[in-house]
Parts: C-alpha cells; sequence; structure tokens
C-alpha cells in the first residue's frame, strides 16, 4: 500500500510538471496552439515606426487581431515597412483601412491599431495598407511645443 | 617560509584538482550501467524523497515570491502609471532568474543536505562497504538512482514554481490591487517567449539540478566517517551548492541574455 501510492504521488509530480509548462506555454508565454495557416498577410509603410518590434499585437478596436512579424526598410520608398499576420477570420478590412501605431499607455509597448474605411474592396494576402499614420514621438512633440512657446 | 607557503598553495590546487577528478569519475563510473528493472523501482523512491517531498516548500516559497514580485512591482510601476506592465515584470523576473535561482537554493537545504547525510551515514555505519563484500556496486546502487532523481527533479520543480509565482502575481496585482486582468495577461503574453525566456530557465534549472546533487552527493561519498565529519559535509554541501548556484546563474544569464 505505501508503494503504490510513493507510485502515484511520483507520477502526479511528473504530470503536473508536463502540465505546468503547457500552462506557461499557453498562458505566460502566449504561444497558440493551431499552426501557421489560420491567417493572412498585409504590409504598411510608415514614416517612423519608433522602436514598434517584432511580435507586437495589432489591434482593431483594441482587440488584438494579428501580430507584427517584420519591420524593415523600404529601400525605394526609404520609409519603414511593417509586414503583418492578421487572423484569417478577420475578413472584413477594408481596403481604406487605416493603420496607426500606439502605444499602451505612457511607458507601454508600441503596436498597430488598425480601423475599418467605408470601402466595398477588402483587403486580402499580400496587399499594402495605404493609409497610414506614424507614432507620435514625444521628443518631436515637445520640439514642436517649444517653438510655439518662442513664436508667442 | 616563501618556499613553504609555495608548498602549501601547490599542494591546496593539487587538493582541489584531485576532488574535482574524482567527483568526475564517480559520476561518470555511476552512471556507466543502465539501470534494470530493479533500477527503475529505485529511482522512483528515489524521485519520491527528493521530488515529491520538496513539493511543499517549493509551493509555498513560490506562492509568496509571486505575491512579492506583485506587490512591490505595482507600487514600483504605478509612480510612471504603467501598473498594467505589473505581470509581465513578474513573469519575467520568475522565469528568467528568480524561479531557478530561489527553487534550486531550496533543493539544496532541502533534498542536497539530506542526500549527503544518508550517504555519510552509510559510509559511516560500513553500509557502502558491506555493499561492495556482496560483490554490489554502491555507485550503480546507491549513487546513480539519487543522480538522476534529483536531476529529473529540478526542472519540474522550476516549473512548478513558475506557474504558482506568476498566479501570486496575479492574485496580489489584479484580486487585491485592481490592475485588470487582461492587461495582466496580455502584456504578459506579448513580452515572455516560450523559446527565449521559459526554456532558458529551464535549461538554467537543468544545470543546477546537475551541479546540487552531484555536490551533495560527492561530499557524502567522500565524507570523513564520523558524526563530525557527516555534519561538516552536509554544510559544505550547502555551502558549496549555493554558491556554485549563484555563481552558474552570472555565467548563464550573461551568456544567454547578457549578450556575451
Amino acid at each position: 500500500m505505501a508503494k503504490r501510492w510513493l507510485e502515484i504521488s511520483v507520477g502526479t509530480l511528473l504530470v503536473a510538471g508536463v502540465v505546468a509548462l503547457l500552462a506557461l506555454a499557453l498562458q505566460v508565454s502566449g504561444s497558440h496552439l493551431n499552426g501557421a495557416d489560420g491567417h493572412y498577410r498585409l504590409s504598411a509603410l510608415f514614416d517612423n515606426t519608433a522602436g514598434l518590434s517584432t511580435k507586437a499585437r495589432v489591434t482593431l478596436s483594441g482587440v488584438t487581431v494579428g501580430e507584427v512579424i517584420a519591420v524593415s526598410i523600404d529601400s525605394q520608398t526609404l520609409m519603414a515597412k511593417v509586414d503583418m499576420h492578421i487572423d484569417s477570420q478577420v475578413d472584413y478590412l477594408t481596403s481604406d483601412t487605416n493603420a496607426s501605431i500606439l502605444t499602451a499607455g505612457l511607458l507601454g509597448e508600441k503596436y498597430v491599431g488598425l480601423s475599418v474605411g467605408a470601402e466595398e474592396e477588402m483587403l486580402v494576402d499580400g496587399d499594402v495598407i495605404e493609409d497610414t499614420q506614424s507614432a507620435l514621438v514625444l521628443e518631436e512633440l515637445i520640439g514642436q511645443v517649444l517653438l510655439d512657446l518662442g513664436k508667442n | 617560509m616563501l618556499l613553504d607557503s609555495l608548498r602549501r598553495l601547490g599542494e591546496m590546487v593539487l587538493g582541489r584538482l584531485l576532488a574535482i577528478g574524482a567527483a568526475l569519475l564517480m559520476l561518470l563510473q555511476s552512471l556507466q550501467v543502465l539501470p534494470g528493472p530493479k533500477g527503475w523501482q529505485r529511482l522512483t523512491q528515489q524521485l519520491y524523497v527528493v521530488g515529491v517531498q520538496s513539493v511543499l516548500i517549493i509551493l509555498v516559497s513560490a506562492a509568496f515570491i509571486g505575491m512579492v514580485l506583485g506587490l512591490q512591482g505595482y507600487t514600483l510601476l504605478k509612480d510612471y502609471a504603467s501598473e498594467q506592465a505589473v505581470g509581465q515584470m513578474v513573469a519575467l523576473t520568475l522565469v528568467r532568474e528568480l524561479a531557478p535561482v530561489v527553487a534550486a537554493l531550496l533543493f539544496a537545504g532541502r533534498a542536497g543536505s539530506a542526500l549527503t547525510a544518508e550517504l555519510g551515514l552509510m559510509k559511516t555505519t560500513e553500509q557502502l562497504a558491506s555493499l561492495e563484500m556482496f560483490g554490489v556496486d554502491p555507485l550503480h546502487r546507491i549513487v546513480a538512482p539519487r543522480f538522476i532523481a534529483g536531476v529529473i527533479a529540478l526542472p519540474i520543480l522550476v516549473v512548478i514554481f513558475d506557474l504558482v509565482g506568476v498566479y501570486g502575481g496575479h492574485l496580489v496585482a489584479v484580486d487585491w490591487l485592481g490592475v485588470h486582468s487582461g492587461a495582466y495577461w496580455g502584456n504578459m503574453q506579448a513580452a515572455v517567449s516560450f523559446s527565449d525566456d521559459v526554456l532558458n530557465g529551464l535549461i538554467k534549472a537543468l544545470v543546477f539540478a546537475v551541479l546540487v546533487t552531484w555536490t551533495a552527493l560527492y561530499q557524502g561519498y567522500m565524507c570523513v566517517p564520523t558524526s563530525q565529519g557527516i555534519s561538516e559535509a552536509t554544510t559544505r554541501t550547502v555551502v558549496y551548492s549555493s554558491l556554485m548556484i549563484l555563481g552558474f546563474d552570472f555565467i548563464l544569464t550573461a551568456l544567454m541574455f547578457g549578450g556575451l
């Protein structure tokens, strides 16, 4: 009986370890069980991304609908090119959708916010979002304010 | 006078090298033979002793450390109106540093000292010598299952520590101090990467497990077979293990996160 209890408790420990690792993967690091099939790709050109990084959230009305997969420089326009994966259920982004880079709180992480326009046509895999708004850079804002103060 | 001190220095260095060599040989020799069906039973027995019996202390300390992190993080981040980042702070601190290090220190105190004392007493009462008389290799019979059990048990305890700590932080930050639950988990999931943070923490746990169990078994196996010898060996196990955990933690952190 004592031996049975011993074996049961050791087995429980091993199972608890596996379950905890799974919970860490899903709940804490936010990995998803579904693979690469459930999304399509969009890109957008920004004047300034202000340190937007890969894996940043892409949101629509504050709900996460995708993530940033690459940030690079477009060699022709010399603007920042942001590639995003959007969940394939979100198929109602119109072709005049607006993308802007926002900050969660004063020191929070950067994310991309989308807002849908009024066109009939929808964005599909590989499309480029035309209407973009760059991140607010604090230093530029302060510089603007100081300039205005100087004029008065 | 000068020659004498040089001689003592050489003696000390040689002594240390001898001990490291002997410890390595002991480990290799004990792991030479694969465990038979009886070996699995002994492994289960040892997993119970070093693993299951350490769960309670791990659970309690993880919960309190997570709660303290939640509280400290909240008061610190509130000054910058960024208290929703507390989840990210709690999770990264735990997964990268605190869970492997604190769990390994507790493991050294709880399981390592017990292993040393057990082996030391076996040696003092000549149980190890009588095993050899029967033609049973004590390294294979006694040391190997304890080593393997220690190496398996600590990473499991660290994973449990991570999870309980994160929920401890959730309890304080979200349930008591009113941080938004979605912000707590959302910031955490955006910041914690499974391969970079969780797996690197587990690699740390594995390294610490080898260091602690190995030190404990070597100290017990090589202790002076007197009651004072056992007590000194047990003390050395805890002191050496703790110092090695902290030293190796710096090296591993520098390699994994420091960009060295």
